[in-house]
């Protein structure tokens, strides 16, 4: 046992390093050859596949399996590429439970979908182990459109826009590309390094310039790139975190999910990142539980997720919250934060308020509840920053403090386009993100090069 | 309880379940395993002349094919006859015959198609106390380039001849052994019946070859670079071998010749089918190939079980029984109708059928049902073809309910005639009409 397994209050070092390796390896270990063989041979090959339909970026999964139950895994690969530059990322973190193997129809069957995130791990794998390329770029068109944001869908859009022959540039506020991918994850959902991997893999392509440290609204306004390059694509996600609106939020030990989990992602050394003793976590989402089970393999003794309503109404899917159950993290309903509770300015514990649907209406209900906390995560979502948006030029539509657009990606203002999370009618999902980046490009191409013909 | 105990032409075992004549039957170390596994006779490797035995490749003998799951559907090999000496072989076999009188012992042969060849074995044989003799006119490869095995087997004046001398020297019952490597089944079986033949048994392996090694572009298996047809058996060639069995069965000339039934044969199920269609008793090799020796406690199991479900007290009452069931297409009645029933609750929506039979048939399943993903039969397009039986991955799920006699026919607006009614008179047939002339 680490020496400073109990220590009170926020603290590293809790584990052994064997303990930190082992608790951060890959929560799916790939595939091997035999393992992807065997698997591939249950898929019935459906017509009109349900998964296909419920992949947001229509993976052809039937055929891209039967490629690699054929023994052609890089043929299958480009089956995947072909509608999602990100498919290496997207079988790592995919919600696939409530995606493709939820309408599986051997999960209808038996109970035991396909395992299809793991065989699209297996066939980009050994795609990109192989570093083969699969596209060429078209004749350059002499066309430039700017990307703000080298998350997936800033990166799925530049794929796309470089293949049809335009020179894109990616703004990146952030030192690393990758957006989520690189920031946002769970670390054992996305071992080795792959984010940068990936983005390499897709840069490959060329025609893609990314430049790190640029930050829309500190760096350049929207309207320098709307005057600077044909088209732009907005895909900087979402900026802020919503406010947990309980008293004593800015005690020292109160801190962003989303923060602690980049942090996490960031480290080079486990053992020097510091997690509470008893940890408890707001919200009811993958972020949630993201931080809540990191918390937990980081040596924190006892991590207690409270949602606001019921079970049934959680963000994250069943297959998320057992896997927090199976790291020992509690996972309590209806209760709202009322007051973080300090001791020497530190947090010491919460307080929080039983809640009940009032007709259609959530309402605390009086009676409340204190837990002992030495750390406390806001993971009650994300909002998007219109800020940033405000430079000299005319303004861009919002829709629910979002980004306003239409089927294929555009805004209100011509030239530009945008996808991901910073758009109104997402789901916040990584695939999804590519999918709006691929097709906004797409649309893009269209406008730049009247119809598609250069 | 079901009395399963076989008697074929006065060879008796305990079952009907013989080892067939290859490689897991070519020495007492297996023979006796197979014994005490519970296997009711075994036929031992063939054997050749005396002298210096034949010579097998040094690998690989055998070549395959999967299905899903990577399970074995088809075997093949270009293994010779025993090549071990012939009295080291009849020394064993004499042995396991003493140590296991319950158990049936047939000797298979293959020697030159000469009458002194013939002559100067079956004495040997016969000394062991060896129930019965095979004679192994079968095998596809190697020895019938030699003018043995599917050489004779192809050409019935020799099957005939041989057969009559194998009467001539002894008195142990002879089973003649069969090639489907020929256009007619039956007239290989006549002729060994006309040359007096106890039984035929049936099907050898066909000839095959498995695969191509696209690296070296050789056929599989392969040997340093080359390959050759080999003999091809499993699972994937009981149709082939159930249909052949039968024709012999129901073929007048043939009537009543008893029958060994080869090919496949896997489970008990195989096995009751075989008997079924007129097998007196059946041999299995690729499936103990496959899976060893104890797959013949299941089929026992499975046999008993099914005769007892079924009131069936012995073998007898199950032999032959679908035999006058097979008949010419030319008899099927054409009034007869049937149509794809999806049982909705068990539908797990593959939508296999419907993309089955809107590519290559009768657009007769739906897809989209109210615009929900729901598969349904259209009567009205439906020929009964079964082609979505066959496709779909979940048993029962999908079934051919006959429509009875006056329901209406949604496809020809006609209700269903009570008559029985077949080509031979059907108004489309011209030789119909030439016949009522």
């Amino acid at each position: 046992m680490a020496t400073g397994h109990f220590l009170e209050g926020i603290a590293g070092g809790r584990l052994s390093s064997e303990q930190y390796a082992d608790n951060f390896s890959d929560l799916h270990p790939p595939l091997d050859h035999h393992e992807a063989l065997v698997e591939s041979d249950r898929c019935y090959f459906c017509y009109d596949a349900p998964c296909m339909n419920a992949c947001p970026t229509s993976i052809d999964i039937p055929l891209f399996i039967r490629q690699i139950a054929t023994g052609n895994p890089l043929g299958s690969a480009k089956t995947i590429f072909d509608q999602n530059i990100l498919g290496g990322m997207c079988a790592r973190v995919c919600p696939t439970e409530t995606l493709c193997e939820e309408v599986c129809v051997r999960e209808v069957a038996e109970g035991k979908p396909v395992q299809i995130g793991r065989l699209q791990r297996y066939a980009t794998d050994v795609a990109m182990s192989e570093d083969k390329q699969f596209y060429k770029r078209a004749e350059p068109t002499g066309k430039t459109v700017a990307v703000v944001g080298a998350g997936p869908a800033g990166l799925a859009a530049a794929h796309r826009l470089a293949r049809h022959g335009h020179d894109v540039t990616i703004l990146e506020a952030r030192p690393k590309a990758g957006g989520l991918n690189e920031y946002g994850i769970a670390a054992y959902k996305s071992v080795d390094n792959f984010a940068q991997a990936e983005v390499d893999y897709v840069t490959a392509i060329g025609g893609i310039d990314i430049q790190n440290g640029k930050a829309l609204g500190r760096d350049f306004q929207l309207s320098d790139l709307m005057r600077n390059y044909d088209a732009v694509f907005l895909g900087m996600g979402l900026g802020g975190v919503n406010a947990l609106r309980a008293d004593g939020e800015e005690t020292d030990g109160v801190a962003n999910a989303v923060e602690f989990i980049a942090e996490l992602r960031q480290a080079r050394d486990l053992s020097s990142l510091p997690v509470g003793r008893r940890v408890v976590v707001i919200g009811g989402g993958m972020t949630a539980i993201d931080a809540a089970v990191q918390s937990k393999l980081l040596g924190a003794e006892e991590v207690t997720i409270c949602y606001r309503r019921g079970q049934e109404h959680m963000n994250a899917s069943g297959f998320e919250q057992d896997l927090a159950a199976a790291n020992g993290v509690t996972i309590r309903h209806w209760l709202q934060p009322k007051r973080v509770i300090a001791e020497n300015g530190k947090v010491s514990g919460i307080e929080l308020e039983y809640t009940a649907m009032n007709g259609d209406r959530l309402a605390g209900t009086g009676e409340t509840l204190t837990l002992v906390a030495d750390q406390v995560f806001k993971a009650i979502g994300q909002s998007f920053t219109p800020a940033v948006l405000n430079g000299s030029g005319e303004q861009i539509a919002l829709e629910a403090g979002r980004i306003k657009v239409d089927a294929e990606g555009r805004t209100s203002l011509t030239k530009v386009w945008a996808g991901g999370d910073c758009i109104f009618g997402g789901d916040d999902l990584t695939v999804s993100a590519v999918a709006q980046g691929r097709d906004a490009a797409e649309s893009i191409n269209r406008a730049l090069t009247s119809n598609g013909r250069a | 309880m079901a009395d399963i105990r076989n008697n074929f032409v006065g060879i008796k075992s305990p079952n009907p379940f013989w080892l067939a004549s290859a490689p897991p039957t070519d020495k007492a170390y297996n023979v006796i395993r197979a014994f005490k596994a519970g296997w009711g006779g075994v036929v031992w490797k063939t054997l050749g002349e005396e002298g210096p035995p034949v010579v097998n490749v040094n690998g690989p003998r055998y070549g395959a094919i999967w299905g899903a799951d990577r399970r074995l559907l088809g075997l093949n090999n270009i293994e010779l006859i025993t090549d071990r000496d012939l009295q080291t072989n009849l020394r064993e076999m004499k042995q396991v015959k003493m140590d296991w009188p319950d158990r049936a012992l047939i000797a298979s042969i293959m020697v030159p198609c000469e009458e002194a060849s013939w002559k100067a074995i079956l004495p040997l044989v016969e000394e062991t106390g060896a129930d019965g003799i095979e004679l192994n006119f079968g095998c596809p490869h190697g020895m019938s380039e030699r003018g043995m095995g599917a050489a004779v087997g192809q050409v019935p004046e020799y099957i005939e001849m041989v057969v009559r001398w194998c009467k001539q020297y002894t008195r142990m019952p002879v089973i003649t052994k069969l090639t489907p490597n020929i256009t007619d089944i039956r007239k290989p079986a006549r002729a060994a019946h006309a040359g007096g033949t106890d039984a035929v048994s049936l099907i050898n392996t066909i000839n095959s070859i498995t695969g191509v090694d696209l690296d070296s572009f050789a056929p599989m298996p392969t040997i340093d670079g080359k390959g050759s047809h080999g003999g091809y058996c499993g699972p994937a060639v009981k149709p082939i071998a159930m249909n052949m069995v039968a024709e012999i069965a129901r073929d007048p000339e043939t009537s009543g010749l008893p029958i060994s039934g080869i090919g496949g044969i896997t489970t008990w199920r195989d096995a009751a089918e075989f008997l079924a269609l007129g097998a007196g008793n059946v041999q299995v090799c690729t499936a103990a190939m496959t899976y060893g020796f104890k797959i013949v406690q299941e089929m026992i199991a499975g046999l008993e079980n099914w005769m007892d479900e079924k009131g069936h007290r012995s073998l007898d009452d199950i032999i032959g029984r679908a035999t006058p069931n097979v008949t010419d297409w030319q008899y099927l009645n054409l009034n007869y109708v049937a149509k794809a029933h999806i049982d909705q609750d068990a539908c797990i929506k593959c939508g296999r059928c419907h993309i089955a039979c809107e590519d290559t048939s009768h657009q007769a399943i739906t897809s989209m049902v109210d615009g929900l993903r729901h598969f349904e039969v259209i009567e009205a397009e439906c020929v009964g073809c079964n082609l979505c039986v066959n496709v779909c991955p979940v048993e029962g799920c999908i079934t051919m309910e006959p429509l009875a006699a006056g329901a209406m026919d949604e496809r020809t607006g006609k209700p269903v005639s009570p008559i029985y009614a077949n080509w031979t008179t059907h108004p489309n047939n011209p030789m119909a009409k030439v016949a009522a002339e």
